[in-house]
């Protein structure tokens, strides 16, 4: 069944018009009764799953005067905050750091993913079956269950508060995920081409590299969307590996606006509104894709 | 006929498959293309599995110096926490508990996206938004949302008079359960439900044509058609549920803290407790905990049979 997927989505998301979801679109007349109400109630709920965050916005611009009112709306909007919030705190370094993390650990885990995902897909090499079972056990271990150990491990190599140790570790608990997403990607292309650019002249790394991976990008961009996605609002691992604020991520540098007694909810709110916009422009682009490259991952 | 069979064998991809074999590459073996992540999970997870595990047996100062072994005493020391039994219960409460509620939800969301309607590609990316978020602003949204005195959803309580006056939803643990629970299924329904609406695209136009040329009702063809072919997305669905939810701390630590005491802690947010007071017995309840989770994702797998119509 990936088989048949995978083609449609590198085929036709360019050319044929689609509903994003790589179904074409039929052209449809006249609305009919059902189709309202279930626009209607996809539109309710859509609206729930905004609310949460519209309200974080409305927060992130209450004056500090009026930020405990039980007020729907304040009366003036504090556009201020945002460019307070800027730069009486450390959010300018926290953002590098986050950059540097999530763009750090999706560009490794691809360079390690897509060789690993490949050879397994393509050769029964002595070892496959162990590990895939590798694969499997550290999709089972979050990082949030091995904190101690990751804790006493960089602690010991000397590694804490460092940006390197959160890209190889947001790296290393992502991969599992590429991996597998990629091997279902991989399986489900023809062998036969590879076979034709060999015959060309093309090594297994030639082929790998100029047929099979540009058949297999909406694999790599679901996979580079995960990794990405995880790592930009991963927290606990900050939490604990970064003690210092130049070191921290965005994450860990919102959690600080909580204080012991008082918390900026303002504060908090515009620094996360800065930090959730990368993340959903990104996602804007590509939530058709996140569905193809769902499907082949879940036929596997 | 000659010259082909020569130049055959001195071309290696000719025969395909094996051809790989004889490339520079193919010497060396499953080494150079399965070495990088090997090397990396070792490093990054097995390597602090081994030092986790190793720590549960060690006497470690507070400032982080071994003071030499301590057996089984972090362990016994775990298992006196008065608290403890509590806190187990509560997590396998909460992780069935939302699990469930996740893939229903799920189910009833993917079967709704997948019909076509006007706006459906705007909506689907609203239904994105608690994944784009990190759950943890989520969470601490929700904190602030529930606030006894500023709290926007007081306000809409109080206005609709589903309450009297505002509450402290928060602070009281036979609140905050069923709020986290909530807002812990909130966190999960979108990457659940994506994975469904990815299984139901892989089911045939034809096969629901077929059923309806049949007489089907609607009720039936879900029952027979759709929720079979759904089961491997759902299977993903339920295991990677069960190790996010298990494991689940930003929204406890978001919003409780795991207080008052440890009343709303699960056993992970139990084990951040413990860290800085103990990190021997913190690294004993990680082992626990993991033992937790592989034993609850084998008794699931074992009970859907996985391996045999799976693999």
């Amino acid at each position: 069944m990936a088989q048949q997927t995978i083609p449609a989505a590198v085929g036709t998301h360019r050319s044929a018009p689609t509903d994003g979801s790589g179904r074409p679109v039929r052209p449809r007349r006249t609305l009919r009764p059902r189709t309202v109400v279930v626009a209607a109630v996809a539109w309710l709920i859509a609206a729930v799953f905004l609310l949460p965050y519209l309200q974080m916005v409305i927060t992130a611009l209450r004056p500090a005067s009026e930020l405990r009112d039980a007020t729907y709306l304040p009366d003036h909007f504090a556009w201020s905050n945002f460019v307070d919030v800027w730069r009486e705190s450390n959010l300018g370094s926290n953002l590098r750091v986050t950059l540097l993390v999530a763009g750090g650990s999706t560009l490794l885990v691809l360079l390690v993913a897509i060789p690993a995902a490949y050879y397994t897909a393509r050769v029964k090499y002595r070892g496959r079956k162990v590990f895939l079972l590798l694969v499997l056990v550290t999709q089972m271990f979050q990082p949030t269950s091995l904190l101690v150990g990751l804790y006493r491990e960089f602690y010991q190599l000397g590694m804490l508060n460092s940006v390197w140790t959160l890209v190889l570790c947001n790296a290393a608990f992502n991969l599992a995920f590429a991996i597998w997403i990629l091997t279902a990607y991989f399986s489900a292309i023809p062998v036969q081409l590879e076979e034709a650019a060999m015959i060309d002249g093309l090594g297994r790394g030639g082929a790998l590299l100029r047929v099979t991976l540009p058949l297999a990008m909406p694999g790599v961009v679901t996979a580079v969307i995960f990794t990405f996605i995880a790592a930009w609002n991963e927290f606990v691992m900050g939490l604990t590996l970064s003690t210092v604020p130049e070191s921290q991520p965005l994450t860990v540098g919102i959690n600080s606006f909580i204080g012991n007694y008082t918390v900026q909810w303002n504060y908090l709110f515009a620094a996360s509104v800065i930090a959730i916009v990368p993340v959903v422009v990104l996602f804007a682009f590509i939530e058709r894709h996140v569905v193809s490259g769902l499907t082949a991952g879940s036929v596997k | 006929m000659s010259s082909n069979v020569t130049s055959g064998g001195r071309r290696p991809p000719r025969s395909g498959r094996s051809g790989g074999r004889r490339s520079g590459l193919g010497r060396l073996g499953p080494l150079p293309w399965i070495g990088p992540a090997v090397l990396l999970i070792v490093v990054v997870v097995l390597w602090p599995v081994y030092e986790m595990v190793r720590t549960s047996f060690l006497k470690i100062s507070v400032s982080g110096f071994v003071r030499g072994w301590a057996g089984l005493d972090k362990y016994r020391q775990l298992f006196d926490e008065p608290d403890l039994g509590s806190v187990v219960t509560a997590t396998v409460v909460w992780t069935v508990g939302v699990v469930a509620l996740t893939m229903v939800i799920s189910l009833g969301l993917a079967q709704l996206f997948d019909q076509r309607f006007p706006g459906r590609r705007l909506t689907r990316w609203a239904l994105i938004a608690p994944w784009a978020a990190s759950v943890l602003m989520t969470a601490i949204g929700f904190k602030w949302m529930l606030d006894r005195t500023a709290g926007v959803l007081n306000t809409v309580m109080t206005d609709l008079g589903v309450v009297d006056s505002p509450k402290d939803w928060l602070g009281d643990p036979s609140t905050a359960w069923p709020w986290m629970m909530f807002v812990a299924v909130f966190v999960s329904l979108p990457f659940t439900t994506y994975t469904l609406l990815a299984g139901l695209q892989t089911v045939p136009g034809e096969v629901y044509e077929a059923a309806r040329v049949d007489g089907a009702g609607v009720w039936q063809t879900y029952r027979r058609i759709t929720l079979p072919l759904l089961r491997p997305a759902f299977l993903v669905g339920v295991v990677i549920n069960l190790i996010n939810v298990f494991n689940s701390f930003p929204v406890i630590w978001g919003m409780t803290r795991g207080g008052p005491d440890s009343d709303t802690a699960t056993t992970t947010v139990f084990m951040y407790q413990l860290k800085s007071s103990d990190i021997g017995e913190s690294a004993a309840m990680s082992v626990v905990n993991f033992a937790l989770v592989v034993v609850m994702v084998a008794a699931f797998l074992k009970v859907s049979r996985w391996n045999q119509e799976e693999a």
